[in-house]
């Protein structure tokens, strides 16, 4: 009976354990997030969001960095969709289940283990230096949209999967075409779906720092761009470099963090929506 | 006839109509294939750009010096290149942050798959999410101004840049990646086998120790491997905290360089294309591709091959 007790605490032990070392994961995400508004949250007002970049704190803002980043967001999120959709599409409802399959498919899986980084580089090689578009909205608009590819290919795919079987044979049944098919049955019933994965990929990409640093975007205070060929810099490169900067004007590390909860909120509503959309819309068969 | 009793002119526009469709049915496919070789191309196009740029590398810098050299100073009068300095500091922050990552998300595995109730876990699983959604410049920022701070009072002589600091946030940026990897191997076995092993009378504890997890093994081990992939491929958190630093040295408590923020380093400073240090970046991001795509295909590898099929 002894024994039996001691296996019964021990249990109750582990179980224990598991529960705390589980809840740090969670208190760090609740210090960093009270870290950062506690320290932003006195530099975030309507001022900051509306004035251009300064050198001097007490008057920066980040205007343009909020236009760069809708500007990116611009050319990432169509190029991203169709090349992600047809992609879908084609693996989904074309490709037979074979080598150029299962090729395209592991090829796929490994681009998302690919680091940021090394788009950047791709970016760097191939947008910027062969097709000379410098750091330019569109040089860092493709490089990003390469690198959320991936994402939205695999939320595509599994939407376009879950559309059953029987509403693609009514439509053939009714004299329905292949495309005709995919157009006005498949495409509709997976478009939650498909919407969901866009907004998760689009949260990726205006997050995402590593490639548009290494696509070399100046350290200088950036005008506000007005087209899509303009250098510009992003919420997250701004984070960045006040935080390098944070050495020198030890103000720039609390601009860093206002623009670090205004990046947050962002994804914050963005993700909602990504929520919002999977419950009201997916419609289960 | 079917279409008698219609005009010339509109059996003609059906006719049109109907050849257009058919070339519609032809040209889909095939428009929709070339997307899909987009991300071909893509590959494709990261291996091109990196074994080119690496070869011209190699004919400025003896392939020998690159990987066994421990001098890097890529912008010194003298110039010189070894990766070792790179690839030490990379290893060490992931394991650092492998220590982190490992235990707190394998734990919070098996509490979220063997011991949660439905609540707590509807209540865990989407904070998870939220961790796993924050953008690694903000890890970056935390790691710099508030975990650097505090670990200077328990390690006082603690640089402003080291290497513990972001190794252990990246350890916890990386715990969600392996809670819900592993949790999602532990709940695909089969309730039966659970409940088998508790009728039997096996406390939870040991069902999870000696029936779930070698069941689940390779997934949880599959795991493992993506987190330090992730790891060695993580930049931002170890570019703003862990500094610049090329010294080869094992001290956590110093300044150190991983593969990824040399290259950020290097492309945001002045490296003039066509120099040696310009294309020292391919080299170094070559290395890089090459140790996290090994580390995916060990990943497909273990998740495929050891699977057990219930």
């Amino acid at each position: 009976m002894n024994r039996m007790k001691q296996r019964l605490l021990l249990n109750n032990l582990m179980k224990h354990s598991f529960l705390f070392l589980t809840l740090i994961a969670l208190a760090v995400l609740v210090i960093l997030i009270v870290q950062v508004f506690t320290q932003g949250i006195g530099w975030l007002d309507w001022n900051f969001l509306t004035s251009k970049l300064s050198l001097n704190p007490d008057r920066a803002g980040i205007l343009g960095v909020i236009v760069g980043t809708i500007l990116l967001m611009v050319v990432v999120g169509p190029v991203t969709m169709l090349l992600g959709i047809c992609t879908a599409i084609y693996l989904e409802e074309y490709a037979k289940k074979g080598r150029v399959h299962s090729f395209i498919q592991t090829n796929i899986s490994n681009l998302a283990g690919v680091p940021s980084v090394i788009f950047g580089l791709l970016g760097l090689t191939v947008f910027s230096r062969m097709f000379n578009l410098g750091s330019s909205i569109v040089a860092g608009g493709l490089t990003m949209s390469l690198l959320v590819l991936p994402i939205v290919v695999v939320a595509s795919q599994e939407a376009i999967r879950a559309v059953p079987q029987f509403l693609r044979e009514a439509s053939y049944g009714m004299g329905a075409t292949k495309w005709q098919t995919i157009r006005r049955i498949v495409l509709p019933a997976s478009l939650p779906g498909i919407l969901t994965g866009m907004i998760l990929s689009l949260s990726r990409a205006i997050g995402e720092t590593a490639p548009l640093v290494v696509l070399g975007i100046p350290v200088l205070i950036m005008p506000v761009p007005d087209s899509l060929m303009d250098d510009f810099t992003a919420l997250p490169i701004q984070i960045y470099y006040w935080t390098l900067d944070a050495v020198l004007t030890a103000e720039y590390a609390n601009l860093a963090a206002a623009t670090i909860i205004v990046l947050l909120i962002v994804l914050f509503i963005m993700n909602s929506a990504a929520i919002f959309i999977r419950n009201k819309f997916q419609k289960r068969y | 006839m079917a279409n008698n009793n219609l005009g010339v002119k509109e059996q003609i526009q059906q006719n049109l109509q109907k050849r257009n469709k058919r070339l519609m049915e032809k040209a889909v496919p095939l428009l929709l294939f070339t997307a899909a070789f987009i991300s071909v191309l893509t590959t494709i196009g990261i291996v091109l750009t990196l074994v080119f740029d690496t070869f011209q590398f190699f004919r400025k810098v003896p392939f020998w010096e690159f990987f066994t050299s421990t001098d890097l100073s890529p912008l010194g009068k003298d110039p010189s290149f070894g990766i070792l300095p790179l690839i030490n500091g990379t290893i060490i922050s992931s394991l650092i942050a492998m220590c982190v990552a490992i235990p707190i998300g394998l734990t919070s595995a098996i509490y979220l798959s063997e011991y949660a109730t439905d609540r707590v876990r509807k209540l865990v699983k989407p904070m998870m999410e939220v961790l796993a959604g924050i953008p690694t410049i903000v890890y970056g920022f935390f790691a710099y101004s508030f975990v650097t701070p505090i670990l200077t009072y328990i390690i006082p002589d603690l640089g402003a840049k080291n290497v513990l600091s972001p190794g252990i946030v990246m350890g916890i940026m990386i715990i969600p990646l392996v809670a819900s990897l592993s949790e999602d191997a532990m709940s695909s076995v089969p309730n039966s086998m659970r409940e088998g092993a508790l009728a039997l009378g096996a406390t939870r504890f040991e069902v999870t120790l000696k029936v779930i997890i070698p069941a689940a093994i390779s997934g949880i081990i599959a795991s493992f491997v993506l987190a330090v992939s992730r790891a060695i491929g993580e930049t931002m958190i170890v570019t703003i905290a862990s500094g610049s630093s090329k010294n080869f040295t094992f001290d956590i408590t110093e300044s150190m360089q991983t593969m990824t923020a040399y290259i950020v380093e290097f492309t945001s400073g002045d490296a003039g294309s066509g120099t040696v240090g310009y294309y020292s970046l391919y080299a170094v991001g070559f290395t890089l591709f090459f140790f996290t795509l090994i580390m995916n295909l060990i990943a497909q590898y273990i998740s495929r091959k050891f699977r057990e099929a219930y």
